[in-house]
Parts: C-alpha cells; structure tokens; sequence
C-alpha cells in the first residue's frame, strides 16, 4: 500500500491517447487505472506487460513499471516475471491478435496456473495493421482481409482459458460499469487470471460491419455468450506449487560428479577402441559404463559415447569405449581394436565399423552371431560354462568381464570395484555374482 | 567420469545461474533435466516451457525481474529463439543460451554432432547486432567457459551462447578433477558492466520501462533519427569495441611452422591428436584453438600467422568460419578446409591426410 495513493496511474503528461476516437482502449486503460486506486498499490509494486498492436501503446500511458515485447509473447514475459518476483502484480495487456499468434501460451498459462492478470482487448480485427480479420472476427464479417465475409469460426478466448483450468475467468465489456471491480478480483486472484474484455474498433471494425455497442451486445447473446464470472477455483498458483517443491528438495545434496580415484595400475600402453553390440534391455550401456570406470580406476583415461534409438527398450544398443594411457582426443570409433557382439540388432547396426576393421582387430560374438563380413579375427564368447543361467539376462556385463579376462587392459579387481562404486547395492551384488565366475 | 550436459549445468549453478526455462530437445535434453532438478533445490526456478518461445521468453521476462538465467537447446530450439534473442539484445538483458548443435538441416539427425550453427547464431535474428559465442573443446572448459558466459552476459547485458555439441555433453569421459576446479589461465573479465547496470524491477525501485521498440536510455519509444543511431551504434560498440577483452584463443605455436592449423569446438580435439602426432615425428606445425567464435578475434589470429603459408581448418560444416577468417588473411596463404556433415566426427587421419596434401 502507498500513501498518498496517486489519483491516476496513468501518466497526464503523454495524454490524451493516441487512440482513434471513439477506440475503447482508453476506457480499459482507465478501469485499469482506476482498479490499481482501488487496491492502492504503489506503481513501483505493479508491472504493466504489453503485447504487440494499438494496446501495445499502452505501456507509456502508466506511471508503474513496464514491459513491451514481442506479438503473442506478452504472458511469457509476465509469467516470467512473477516467477522471478512473486511479489510484483504482473498485469498482462493483450488483443485478440496477441491471443491468436500466442494461443499455446495463453492455453498453457492457464494450466499452469501462474499468478498474472490477462485484459484481453478484443475488438475483433487487427487493428494497427489495417483491419485484418483476428480469430475472434465473427463469421461473415468484413475486414481487409475477408473482402465478402469471413469463414472461420471465432476462437472463445475466456472458454478457452476456462476449460484449460485457468483459476479465474471473465468476460466483460469496455462499457460494463464495475470493470475496475472486475480487475481487481482477477488481480487479488491467487493463480492465473484472465477478463475476455470486449470492445470497439472505431477505425476498422465498427464502420464496415455496422458493429456497434448494442449490435456487439446481440451478438454476444447470439452466440449464447455470457459476461461476468465465468470460473473462480482455489487451484494452487504455480507459484503454491513451487515453493512445496522447493521445500521438499531443499535437503537433497546438489549434483556432483562422479569421483573415482585411481586405486589399481594399467600396462596398456596404446590406446583401445571397444565397441559394445546389443540390444535394449541387454544393460549394454551400463556395462560400457563399467569398462569406461574399471579403466579410470586403473589411472587411463576413458570416453564413454551411447548409441540408441529414440524408443528405449527396443532395437539396438551400442557403447563406444576408449581406454587410452593418454587423454582421449578423439572420442568416435570409426575402426574398432575390439568389437563384442551380443544381439542380432547391435550386431546390424555396427556393420559399417566391422568392415573398417583389420586383421589385428578382434570381433567376439555371442552363440549364433558368428560369421562377420570383416578381416578381424573372430572369436566365440566363450563365457565359463557356469554361466549359463546368467547369459539371457547379464550378458553384457558377462562380455564386460569376459573382454577384461582376454584382453589386458586393467585388473579384474578394477572390474569389480567399479561394480561397487558405481552401481545401486541390489544390481551390484547381482553382477558381483555373475563376475565371480571368472575367478 | 562426467559429461557435458552435467559440466554446463554446475557451472551455470556455480555462476550463480537461478533461472532456467527451457524445452526438451535431443542433445541438450539432459541440462534441462540437470537444471530443473537442481534448481529448487537453492531457492531457485526450473521451467519447461509449452516450446523455445514461452521458455526464452519466460527467462528474458525472469532476468527482466532481476534472475541470472540460463536457457539450453540445439538448433531447431534456435530458430524459435531467434526473434526472442532479437529483443534480448534490444533490451539489454543478460542471457545465456547453450547451443548442442545437432546434423541439420530441420531435424537432420537428432543424435550425431555437427557446428552448422556457427553462423547461424551470430545471425541469428534481425537486425545483425553482435552477440558473443564461446566454444568449448571438452568437459573442463564447457564448466568454465559457461562460469565465463556469465560474467560476459553480466558485463555486456547482451545474450551469450555456449557452442557446444552432442558429442561434448553427451559423452561421459573421465576428468581429473583439479582440471574441473581449477579455472584455466584466462584473463578475468571486469564486473562493472559497459553501459546501464540492469535495472530489474522492484518494490520501492526506480520506475523501470523495458521495451523491444527503439527507445530513449529511460525505456519509452522514440522515432527521433539522432537518439535512435546513438543507442544502436551503443548496442554495436559494446561489444566491438571490446573485443580484445573478450576474445580467447590457445595458440600452440611452433618456430618454423609453414602449416597453422585452426579449429574450434569438438573438432579442436582432432586437431590436437594430429598436432602431437605431427610433431612426434618431427614435422613444424602450429595449432589455433579458438575459443571466442564471436565477435571473430582477429588480432589473436592474426598474431599466429607470421611465417604461415597454409592453414587448415578442420570443422564439421561446410566451412563457415574458413570463410570467416579467409577475409582475414593474405591471398598468398592457402586456405583448406577439412570438412564433415555425415554424422561422424572428423578424425585425426583426415586432418593429416589434408596436411601432407
């Protein structure tokens, strides 16, 4: 609150308005003025956000804070605003237009419910640019651009706003009496408010429609429309909601990576490009992610790079693995040292790579995958022979702990110590399991 | 073990970042997941818009009202940012906006690397005012040049971009961990800002107008011609006429090289393999890494050309910055460019292939 309230928001030195005469906006401009007197809110607490067109002239008639952006995007703003500072009243200004351009965001400041007021100046044509038809233009009505009548049906802005769950929504006219009332309930509203205000274009809309006061009246009734209070719920702003949310999480730690310390030691003295080849569900990424761990435990330096399709748990599963005595410049595999085959998609997908692969490369491949078009040596994953029951659903890390017995990269034990450090207790103990036939 | 998406995330939350708006996109979905959860957890806000525009908007909105925001997308995220970007720079907000370029054109291969977007985000939206675009090579330098970022977008009150790609945020690699915590040796860059401190709005504040029309220094539209030039030429100068302060480059320079080789981003780190390779054995070669895409640090290139009659320049485009620095250089030295848009990253065999011509 401030003393003295100032008698007007509106600034007396830019007046009159630049409207055309007989324009409706300077009548909401004072409602709104009038609206902020009643709340006697000082100007420095209220941000006035304008959309694009003649109510974006608005912004300079008002001794408050404001903002004026880009057609359409007038409630992102405002929503942006009153998340940064809950504490300022964000009044959007808008027309008909700015709703049809922002649409999506009018529909989704509604569901999210945050605490901003929208006017909707809706005069039923585009008026700055000519008397264009908008998406509330009425069917068959004249404007520049529906010469002999307009076809589409008008869009219902405050049904809209209503049926995607907006907390509190009205329709009026310029001309309604309590206007400033009306403002100031949407305003004291906690949540998403929005007042479908209908009104004149002097300049456009009302001469080549014979569209005035009583015919905008009828018309309304026509459409079985009706103005006042159109919904008022107690739904939590998003503002409500955040603030549980932040509540709820402030006692979590914050994000860290993940710290390995080099406990074990490598005589790999070049660097080794692993491909791993298999399918979703196979836990192929999480075994390349072993490899990449058990090497930076082992003091190497790793690249871990996945490749999936965008589905999950279904077709391929490929992890890239470099595991160098030296930083890893360059992280693709465009000729593997080591491919693993492990499913008929992998095995499909990494088709290019095998063929770039030479005689001193290796492919190994699970039962039934054998018989790769490449010069690589190939040999059977020949995982030991308890390991039977484990193979349908740990093959991967049984290829993980296979590749790490065959080829000398790091210890086992490095192998089972990533399994510890980097794993939930319960899969963990799983693989520890499935490795411990190797020993 | 970390990647990219998580090294940008910590240093946007380190830099003080409390805002962050974005809308899920393939390769930078995982800062947007890092961020939303993150946030809350100090006090501040995560968003996933309805698309890029309610989510830049609602950060130029946030920062309007005082936030240090941050957004993340790839390139079809940066088409709708494009008008957005426009009227950050018109009302001098402070704006971070990380760029995982994917493999365009339109939705081009949404899980393969390409820099097509270098161009793209300096011109990005009308008018052709500067912005500033960092590059980083790997997972230590996207952590500080995004704490950078910050400080430049505090600095100009200017949207700046994080160049990065799909290959750098989504690969994990191991790091050793004094590179993630100690910043590298680069200059600082001053925290008085050029020009108007923000102004964010506040109770009992000074009465403040932001507006995307051309306008006075006190925010209310004008056409008067003479105010109008002052405050663009301003928007130009700022950052021009810094560019010395922001420019950054490593340049590994070797007495004697005929070949510079220049580079940026995730193909930077071919270039390095190949220079050490060359070097190895006991070929002259010098190497450019630039750091600072935009505004284009022409005097820092210029000082690595003494002696050069040939300069490589390895980038997955179809060699936009060559372009760049072809205007920058004598016609005596030869240009070359090693280039990819297939998906795969260019390798260190190309880049050597192309030196020994």
């Amino acid at each position: 609150m401030v003393e003295p309230v100032p008698d007007t928001y509106i600034t007396e030195e830019n007046l009159p308005y630049e409207f055309c005469p007989g324009c409706s906006h300077g009548k909401v401009l004072g409602a709104l003025s009038e609206s902020l007197k009643q709340q006697e809110l000082d100007p420095s607490e209220v941000v006035i956000v304008t959309d694009i067109g003649c109510v974006g002239l608005s912004d300079k008639y008002f001794i408050t804070h404001a903002f004026h952006g880009l057609h359409g995007r007038a409630i992102t703003y405002a929503s942006g605003i009153k998340m940064q500072n809950p504490d300022l009243n964000v009044v959007v200004l808008i027309g008909d237009g700015g709703c049809g351009i922002g649409g999506h965001h009018l529909l989704n400041a509604a569901r999210v419910n945050t605490d901003v007021t929208v006017l909707v100046f809706n005069n039923f044509n585009f008026g700055m640019t000519g008397g264009q038809q908008s998406v509330t233009t009425p069917l068959a009505s004249i404007t520049a651009t529906s010469s002999i009548g307009s076809i589409d049906a008008p869009m219902d802005i405050a049904g809209t706003a209503k049926v995607n769950g907006g907390g509190f929504i009205a329709r009026a006219t310029a001309f309604d009496k309590d206007l400033p009332g009306m403002i100031t309930k949407a305003m004291n509203h906690n949540g998403f408010s929005l007042i479908d205000i209908w009104e004149l274009c002097t300049a456009y809309f009302v001469p080549k429609n014979d569209f005035g006061r009583k015919e905008m009246m009828d018309y309304m009734g026509t459409l079985n429309m009706s103005s006042g209070i159109l919904q008022e719920t107690d739904r939590p702003s998003f503002q409500t909601s955040y603030n549980h949310i932040q509540e709820q999480t402030k006692s979590q730690k914050p994000m860290s990576g993940l710290v390995l310390e080099t406990k074990f030691s490598s005589e790999l003295d070049k660097p080794l490009r692993i491909v791993l080849a298999g399918a979703a569900g196979q836990k192929v990424i999480s075994a390349g992610n072993l490899l990449a761990s058990a090497a930076t435990l082992s003091g190497l330096w790793t690249s871990r790079r996945a490749d999936f399709p965008i589905t999950i748990q279904t077709g391929f599963s490929v992890a890239e693995i470099v595991i160098s005595p030296e930083p890893v410049l360059y992280s693709g595999i465009v000729k593997p040292d080591i491919a693993a085959l492990m499913a008929p998609e992998g095995k499909a997908k990494i088709t290019r790579l095998m063929n770039a692969m030479e005689e001193t490369d290796t492919i190994y491949y699970a039962k039934g995958l054998g018989d790769v078009d490449s010069k690589a040596k190939q040999l059977p994953l020949n995982f030991p022979d308890s390991t039977i029951k484990d193979v349908r659903k740990n093959i991967a890390v049984l290829t993980a702990g296979y590749l790490t017995r065959q080829l000398n990269m790091f210890p086992f034990e490095a192998l089972k110590e990533a399994v510890r450090q980097i794993q939930k207790p319960k899969i963990a103990e799983i693989n520890l399991g499935v490795l411990s036939h190797f020993e | 073990m970390v990647d990219g998406a998580a090294a940008i995330a910590r240093g946007a939350l380190d830099a003080g970042c409390n805002f962050y708006a974005g809308y899920p996109i393939t390769p930078a979905s995982g800062i947007l997941a890092h961020m939303l959860r993150e946030l809350p957890k100090v006090g501040g806000i995560g968003f996933q818009g309805e698309d890029e525009i309610s989510s830049i908007g609602h950060c130029i909105g946030a920062a309007s009202a005082g936030a240090t925001v941050f957004t993340a997308t790839s390139g079809p995220g940066l088409s709708l940012y494009s008008e957005n970007i426009g009227l950050a720079i018109m009302m001098e907000i402070p704006l971070v906006i990380a760029i995982s370029q994917r493999l365009g054109p339109s939705t081009g291969a949404a899980t393969a690397s390409a820099q097509g977007d270098i161009q793209f985000m300096r011109w990005c939206t009308s008018g052709g005012y500067p912005v500033i675009v960092l590059a980083p090579t790997n997972i230590p330098e996207s952590y500080h040049l995004t704490k950078r970022a910050f400080k430049l977008a505090k600095r100009f009150r200017n949207p700046v971009f994080i160049a990065t790609d799909k290959d750098t945020v989504m690969t994990t690699e191991s790091v050793p961990v004094d590179e993630m915590i100690n910043a590298p040796d680069w200059p600082e860059i001053p925290t008085e800002p050029v020009g108007k401190p923000l102004d964010p709005y506040q109770i009992n504040g000074t009465i403040h107008h932001y507006t995307g029309s051309s306008h006075t220094e006190e925010g209310y539209i004008t056409k008067d011609p003479d105010i109008i030039a002052q405050f663009n030429e301003r928007l130009k100068n700022k950052i021009e006429s810094h560019i010395d302060e922001i420019s950054l480059v490593k340049a590994d320079l070797q007495e004697g090289a005929d070949t510079l080789i220049i580079s940026y981003g995730v193909s930077a780190r071919s270039m390095e393999a190949v220079v050490i390779q060359l070097r190895s054995q006991g070929e002259k070669v010098s190497a450019l890494t630039v750091y600072s895409l935009w505004p284009i640090p022409e005097k820092k290139i210029q000082d690595c050309l003494r002696g050069i009659k040939r300069i490589i320049i390895p980038e997955m485009n179809h060699g936009q910055y060559r372009h760049e620095i072809e205007r920058l250089v004598n016609r005596d030295i030869e240009l070359i460019g090693v280039n990819r848009v297939d998906t795969i990253l260019i390798t260190p065999e190309e880049i050597m292939e192309t030196y020994h011509g």
